[in-house]
């Protein structure tokens, strides 16, 4: 039950620098833990983050194994004009998530 | 402190020796005290507590139908916003079909085998402790308070006598640690009191949530004693005498801890 919390205010002046945050729920299994018997555990992480706004991209970070479970991402931007922030997660055996916060700036 | 004060103090603990150790109720600190200002920040926001995440699989369980009866627990219970405001505060409680208490998740797990006809969840399972927290996350704010059940009584009596065995390897009795050195530090960790007031939590350490009886039988290892399995009356015991020994303090259902 992948799902995600995302703090986007919902308002803002034009020009005024705000944080966005986002929370992915995942494992982020390393790859590297063996199991009782030996076996290699597979690597199951989120490898890319990105987040576009009307459409833009305007941040985008790459994961690795030593990113603990359930990355939580947070960045600033300016907010410049009301729109709609788009956020996306990819990762291994096909993870693929999108979640996204509008916001009016006045 | 004055010496007239001191005989009187030393007087009232020789007078009610079991209460000498116990930590005074206004000396009574959660968890969450210890922590650094960044870890109580993660919990206080709803959009970084990661254990949020588990509530909102919970709320999407507590409406879904499951197990033959095709019944979802909103069915009987209706909306837990109301339904169920308070009712892990009161628990574990004691169950009179079954004639001792139960935790949570075990009263969790009776009302999918009885009234759903369903498989009871794994203990620490996604789902078990999504439901669990989703339930006590109702109760955030409230004060833990055990029900007032003569039945339960020899049971919080049993799980005190637990929480004062020494035990293990180490020969070290719950009690030696939260008791008596909750204000000291523990190779760098703080050494807290011990009062289980957000479970189930969101450890860091072990990068999920996980319940009360996970932390017992953390602890249980670390002591290197043998730990009771998942379920077992000693540890429901022990959940109920700790929940007993934090009464009146807030639920803070899903808490954070390093």
């Amino acid at each position: 039950m992948p799902s995600a919390l995302i703090n986007v205010p919902r308002h803002a002046k034009r020009g005024e620098i705000i944080e966005i945050k986002t929370l992915m729920s995942h494992i982020m299994e390393t790859g590297y833990r063996h199991t009782a018997n030996g076996d290699v555990v597979p690597r199951d992480i989120i490898t890319s983050f990105s987040c576009r706004f009307n459409g833009a991209e305007i941040f985008r970070a790459d994961l690795f194994p030593a990113v603990a479970a359930n990355p939580f991402i947070t960045f600033f931007t300016v907010a410049n004009d009301s729109g709609k922030f788009e956020f996306e997660w990819i990762g291994d055996k096909g993870f693929a998530e999108t979640a996204s916060a509008s916001i009016t700036v006045e | 402190m004055k010496p007239v004060r001191a005989i009187v103090t030393v007087l009232l603990i020789a007078a009610v020796p079991v209460l000498a150790a116990e930590i005074p109720q206004s000396e009574r600190r959660s968890g969450f005290s210890f922590m650094g200002p960044d870890t109580q920040a993660m919990q206080n926001d709803d959009t970084a507590n990661p254990g949020i995440l588990w509530v909102l699989d919970g709320e999407a369980l507590w409406k879904s139908k499951a197990g033959a009866a095709g019944k979802a627990c909103a069915d009987c219970h209706g909306d837990a916003r109301t339904s169920m405001k308070g009712v892990a505060a009161r628990y574990p409680a004691f169950d009179k079909a079954l004639g001792h208490p139960v935790d949570l998740e075990q009263r969790i797990n009776n009302c999918r085998t009885t009234h759903q006809q369903a498989t009871p969840l794994p203990y620490e399972s996604r789902e078990l402790l999504a439901l669990t927290a989703f339930l006590a996350q109702q109760s955030r704010g409230m004060s833990i308070m055990p029900e007032r059940d003569p039945q339960l009584e020899p049971f919080i009596a049993k799980g005190r006598e637990l929480f004062l065995q020494r035990q293990g390897q180490l020969n070290l009795a719950c009690a030696n640690c939260h008791d008596d050195n909750w204000d000291k530090r523990l190779a760098g960790s703080a050494i807290t009191q011990g009062h289980p007031t957000g479970y189930p939590l969101y450890r860091l350490e072990w990068q999920s949530l996980g319940s009360l009886q996970r932390r017992l039988r953390a602890c249980i290892s670390g002591i290197r004693a043998q730990p009771y399995a998942f379920g077992a009356p000693e540890l429901v015991e022990l959940e109920l005498y700790l929940m007993w020994r934090a009464r009146g303090m807030p639920a803070e259902t899903p808490a954070v801890r390093p």
